[in-house]
């Protein structure tokens, strides 16, 4: 079976004429996750029993000549973020080892009720705290272009899982950039919706207000169908949108011919490796061939985002990991006498080394003395890098940048260096905190034979445009 | 340097962090070098500028009304067996380390 060329309607489809099974498709990937995984280290935990069963039904509505759902027999992975009843989740941290959540998070319950056969959950970043996939408690995830460099991050798993065929599409989650990076580093498409686009309800929380679901896909429509199925109000999630959901497969075709695209500078300035930058440049070209206009916009507040994100995503961050204490659910190490040195012992214990740096920047950030001087400040200059936004969106219909500065770097090259690792961000951090949705397509290649991304930004709720120029890009 | 050995210690105990020893030398070095990078922040004149907290409150909150009514967006019926039936105490203490049929277990709080 030819798992490379593998969409969803190719999947779903072949399911529903019976010229395969969902069975025989999910047994196929779980033979891929065999020969592949051990070098690439994508999976963290299968779940066989619940993926047969559910291609098992699948396969029976087809015998009897019913009408698939949208995902029908289509494989999937999901990010250890998001909750699966009965399935292990760890977030890649120590400190949820033996977690296995007694619900479903809302966007892999959709995915489910439409078909979708979840093989396992993907390795990440612990807590999607990182931007390489070397912060997990458990394995580094490794680019399957090039063993020797990272996958990027936090998404690694979901990204590398993509690119290796070993799961049609997979979900993954971005607070600064980590489904579009990763997805450039490794040559698959990365969608990050709207805040508030699709439930977080079951998602672990690191940053709750720029904390985002969606998927990873080896085409833009199928990145199109799986947001089509998991955007919309959930009532568990106060902060998802009741805003209808329109069908962003139906406006993939639309025609792009006119729509104005931003150019902003400040995307293009130091740091941006030539190689990229000329991919991106040609990008851009191509698409003022397709009948775009090209305009250039100014995003004044840029050089800030890094700095405003690492605060507000580190407060954040540090509120919600308070949660892990090992009294309900998280790892506790024995033999302590009190309450409060079983709490520091067991965190101790139970998180790496970049989320405690997370959570004591986060925790300076909101002590006495410092909130205003950070927290507030940084909250402040979100408001300005917002309204960048808000402004450069009155002129144009989308914006394009390169997705990163560079194409996947090596493993351990920036693992000493926690702030050099935070600038392999500068492009993407700022639609999380402006709330705006973005995506990364595939653009071309470096001379080591590395993927580049070009992303696109886009207005509140208007993936759909996005999607478009993404679909039009990649078609031409 | 801005954050000293005792700010990290106080900062850890705070975050109900221990730490070792070298984990605090490693934590100095690197929270004054992120820091020192944070405070470009303050080129920027902010005193006329509104903190946001949330992107929901973009899209949601209704600026014409008062009050707790400007969050109508995030509120909902209070249902009385919520929007899913209550977990069952034997799911719900599955995870924990130590429980007995009712309760999570911890280590003595009071002492008398």
């Amino acid at each position: 079976m030819d798992l490379k060329s593998l969409t969803i309607d190719a999947a779903r489809s072949a399911v529903q004429e019976r010229k395969t099974t969902a069975l025989a498709l999910t047994e196929a990937h779980y033979e891929r996750i065999k020969q592949e995984d051990g070098q690439i280290g994508a999976f963290l935990t299968l779940s066989k029993e619940r993926a047969l069963e559910q291609a098992d039904r699948m396969d029976r509505l087809a015998a009897e000549g019913k009408t698939l759902p949208p995902l029908g027999g289509v494989p999937v992975g999901i990010k250890d973020v998001m909750s699966t009843r009965g399935v292990r989740t760890t977030a890649g941290s120590k400190i949820l080892e033996k977690y296995i959540p007694p619900y479903d998070c809302t966007a892999v319950a959709r995915l489910e009720a439409a078909g979708a056969v979840v093989l396992g959950k993907m390795n990440c970043d612990e807590f999607a705290m990182g931007s390489s996939n070397e912060n997990s408690a458990y394995q580094p995830v490794r680019n399957p272009r090039d063993l020797s460099r990272v996958p990027g991050g936090s998404s690694g798993g979901s990204a590398a899982a993509v690119a290796a065929d070993m799961a049609v599409v997979t979900l993954g989650s971005d607070t600064g950039g980590s489904i579009r990076q990763p997805a450039s580093f490794c040559g698959v498409v990365g969608l990050m919706p709207t805040y508030g686009r699709v439930s977080r309800y079951g998602l672990i929380a690191f940053a709750s207000s720029l904390d985002h679901i969606g998927p990873l896909a080896k085409t833009v429509k199928d990145a199109a169908i799986v947001l089509r199925t998991i955007a919309g109000r959930d009532p568990m999630d106060s902060t998802s949108a009741d805003i209808p959901v329109p069908d962003y497969v139906a406006e993939l075709d639309k025609p792009v011919r006119g729509m104005k695209l931003g150019v902003a500078k400040e995307y293009f300035g130091e740091g941006l490796d030539d190689e990229v930058r000329q991919a991106v440049e040609a990008a851009i070209d191509k698409l003022k061939g397709l009948g775009c206009e090209i305009v250039p916009v100014s995003l004044p507040h840029t050089p800030y985002a890094i700095p405003t994100y690492y605060i507000i995503a580190t407060a954040e961050a540090s509120s919600n990991l308070a949660r892990y204490d090992g009294v309900r659910y998280s790892l506790r190490v024995r033999g302590v006498k009190t309450l409060s040195e079983m709490y520091r012992r067991s965190r101790d214990e139970g998180f790496g080394a970049e989320v405690k740096r997370r959570i004591m920047l986060g925790t300076y950030a909101l002590s006495a003395g410092y909130y205003d001087a950070y927290y507030l400040k940084a909250q402040k200059v979100r408001t300005l890098l917002t309204r960048d936004f808000d402004e450069a969106f009155r002129k144009v219909d989308a914006i394009v940048t390169p997705t990163s500065p560079t194409a996947a770097f090596r493993l351990g090259e920036k693992s000493n260096d926690p702030l050099a690792m935070y600038l392999a961000d500068i492009y993407t951090v700022t639609a999380d905190l402006a709330g705006i949705p973005g995506i990364s397509v595939p653009c071309g290649e470096t001379k080591e034979k590395l993927p580049i991304g070009l992303q696109i930004l886009g207005k509140h709720f208007d993936e759909a445009s996005i999607l478009r120029v993404a679909h039009a890009y990649e078609q031409a | 340097m801005k954050v000293t050995e005792k700010d990290v210690a106080y900062v850890a105990e705070l975050a109900n962090l221990e730490l070792s020893d070298e984990e605090r030398t490693g934590m100095l070095r690197d929270l004054n070098s992120i820091l020192e990078y944070i405070d470009r922040l303050n080129e920027l004149d902010t005193s006329n500028v509104p903190p946001m907290a949330q992107v929901s409150d973009r899209y949601g909150v209704d600026e014409s009304r008062q009050g707790s009514a400007r969050f109508a967006y995030a509120s909902r019926e209070d249902i009385l067996e919520g929007l899913r039936k209550s977990m069952p105490h034997e799911e719900a203490l599955a995870n924990a380390p130590d429980a007995d049929e009712n309760f999570f277990r911890v280590p003595k709080v009071i002492e008398r």
